[in-house]
């Protein structure tokens, strides 16, 4: 415990974060290079309240499902999910501004790989909750089905959504949008993605909005908590400026 | 630094020389009535251990040779059975039936390279298209226990209706709902002992897999199994039955599995969510839930939650 606590103080006397020096506790090889690319300067501390659940095993490497629950933070402003090892490891970045700070996904894997949400919380904290994929891989690398169909272009871009009043829980959103988010990895297809959904009530108030990257599996599919009543105007668009609009009570 | 080396060599030579001994699935027939045999798998995943011995094959002995019904997991396996099945007779194997296209059910083909495989058109079509991506998996999974295995596409186009093969009588049923949605599972029947060999139709004390099934067609086939009642029924996985149990424990596990996930989706819960729901007690028991729980929603969530989204497009399984 001493020279443990001693190494703290030396290293917070250098000036390096105290909370940077929390092991990572899913030990994973690419911890190193995600902090770096997604942390860097940022404050940060991993936390069970970020709970990120996924399936232990991708039985299917093209669309695997995951949910991220943050509980006991308040005033997230702020959610990145990541899956550090995928080549191309952002999957949501999600501003959850009137929304409760909880989102649902389906994602690509290309190799087993930790999946990451880091919350930022009111107090400028970054808290990290992860869990590991097991995966066989190629889902980035894969084509998408559209790619392979004729007649992909014209569903392009069409919104289907429901709001379920879940009770105690409250309103959830959940939608679909028809797009084959190419990741530009599988040989001679470009890269072709949703890029963003805007959530917006009947009026005209912003209640929160997603960058969605090409990790995301085709036709992305995405669940929302709701705080609020009323209509919601779903606002999308991709990375070519198609634009879609969708409209769900 | 040297006696760490040394251990670490004495490891790995340990390591090898027990993988290389273990190379054998040890395969004893079992006969379960007269001159029809079986060889039982293990109640688990594909693993390096078990070299992919889950599942089980069989054979029916006739005096115009002998009659196999899937040939397991490798080309290893394949020979070894072949083997095996030889020191039960001296007639040799005149005809082989695949049941369905998954891996575990074909991939000792080529140990049958002389002999007509047959197999139902739809599972000849899906084994040639995917045999790649078939065998992939397999290598992945069972590791040295697959060296030299290729997919063998099978040969010989299988018919239902009955056959005779020497003296003895057997029906080849053609069913769906395990491995697709129409004539897509192959069931061989033998009259004399009243034996079903049912493939991947009934699971017995495992969890049944569904990566294919159309889980409405397969229950409707399980109804009328239950009616008929074979007197010695041979699952794809699991012990021998002699009563209806088996088949009434397959379908109200994909009776629950279908409707859990139903609901679910109708309550609005996310693709995840549904990995997180509670299994009930009384399929805890069964062999390998929690992984094919896990692998059932990837197989059967999406249909559903898209018909949910979609407002009842129709593209679902029911």
């Amino acid at each position: 415990m001493k020279p443990m606590l001693a190494a703290l103080v030396l290293l917070a006397s250098l000036g390096v974060p105290l909370l940077a020096v929390a092991a990572d506790p899913l030990a994973s090889p690419g911890w190193p290079i995600a902090q770096n690319r997604f942390l860097t300067g940022k404050t940060y501390v991993f936390d069970d309240r970020v709970q990120v659940i996924v399936p232990r095993d991708a039985e299917d490497s093209t669309a695997v499902p995951g949910f991220v629950r943050v509980q006991g933070i308040p005033d997230v402003q702020q959610i990145m999910v990541f899956a550090e090892l995928n080549p191309i490891p952002m999957i949501v970045q999600f501003w959850p501004h009137r929304l409760e700070p909880n989102i649902g996904f389906r994602f690509k894997v290309q190799q087993a790989t930790p999946v990451r949400a880091a919350a930022l919380g009111a107090d400028g904290i970054w808290y990290i909750g992860g869990a590991w994929v097991n995966a066989a891989g190629g889902g980035c690398s894969a084509p998408s089905i559209a790619s392979a169909d004729a007649d992909w272009a014209e569903r392009l871009g069409e919104v289907h959504s429901r709001i379920w009043n879940r009770g105690d829980e409250g309103r959830r959103l959940r939608l679909t949008v028809m797009h084959p988010m190419d990741t530009g990895l599988a040989a001679g297809i470009p890269k072709f993605y949703l890029e963003e959904l805007v959530l917006v009530d009947d009026a005209d108030k912003h209640l929160g909005r997603v960058e969605v990257h090409a990790s995301v599996a085709e036709n992305p599919t995405l669940t929302f908590d709701l705080r609020t009543g009323g209509s919601v105007r779903i606002q999308g668009a991709d990375n070519n400026g198609n634009r879609m609009l969708g409209e769900v009570e | 630094m040297m006696p760490r080396l040394n251990a670490l060599l004495g490891f790995y030579a340990l390591l090898y020389g027990s993988f290389a001994a273990a190379l054998d699935y040890q395969l004893q027939p079992r006969e379960i009535a007269a001159g029809v045999y079986i060889f039982e798998g293990r109640q688990e995943h594909f693993t390096r251990h078990n070299g992919g011995n889950i599942v089980n094959t069989g054979f029916v002995i006739t005096d115009a040779g002998v009659v196999v019904i899937d040939t397991g997991p490798s080309r290893l396996y394949g020979e070894q059975m072949r083997k095996a099945i030889a020191t039960v007779t001296d007639q040799p194997p005149v005809q082989v039936f695949i049941t369905h296209h998954h891996p575990d059910h074909f991939l000792g083909n080529q140990a049958f390279a002389d002999v007509p495989i047959c197999a139902l058109p739809l599972t000849q079509k899906i084994i040639a298209r995917d045999a790649d991506a078939l065998l992939d998996n397999m290598y992945r999974a069972a590791g040295a226990w697959m060296e030299g295995t290729e997919a063998v596409a099978p040969n010989c186009r299988a018919e239902a209706g009955k056959l005779t093969v020497g003296e003895r009588r057997l029906s080849v049923l053609a069913v769906a709902g395990h491995s697709g949605d129409e004539a897509s599972d192959l069931m061989v029947y033998d009259h004399r002992s009243g034996t079903l060999f049912a493939g991947d139709i009934v699971f017995h004390g495992r969890a049944a897999t569904t990566p294919h099934a159309n889980i409405q067609v397969w229950l409707q086939v399980l109804r009328d199994l239950e009616r008929q009642q074979p007197q010695i029924l041979v699952p794809g996985h699991g012990p021998t039955a002699t009563d209806s149990r088996a088949i009434r424990e397959t379908a109200a596990y994909l009776e629950w599995l279908d409707t859990t996930l139903r609901e679910a989706a109708a309550a609005g819960l996310d693709m995840a969510e549904a990995l997180e729901l509670e299994i009930p007690e009384r399929f805890k028991s069964l062999a390998v839930i929690d992984e094919e729980f896990e692998r059932s929603v990837f197989h059967l969530f999406p249909a559903i939650d898209q018909e949910v989204l979609h407002g009842g497009a129709g593209n679902g399984t029911r």
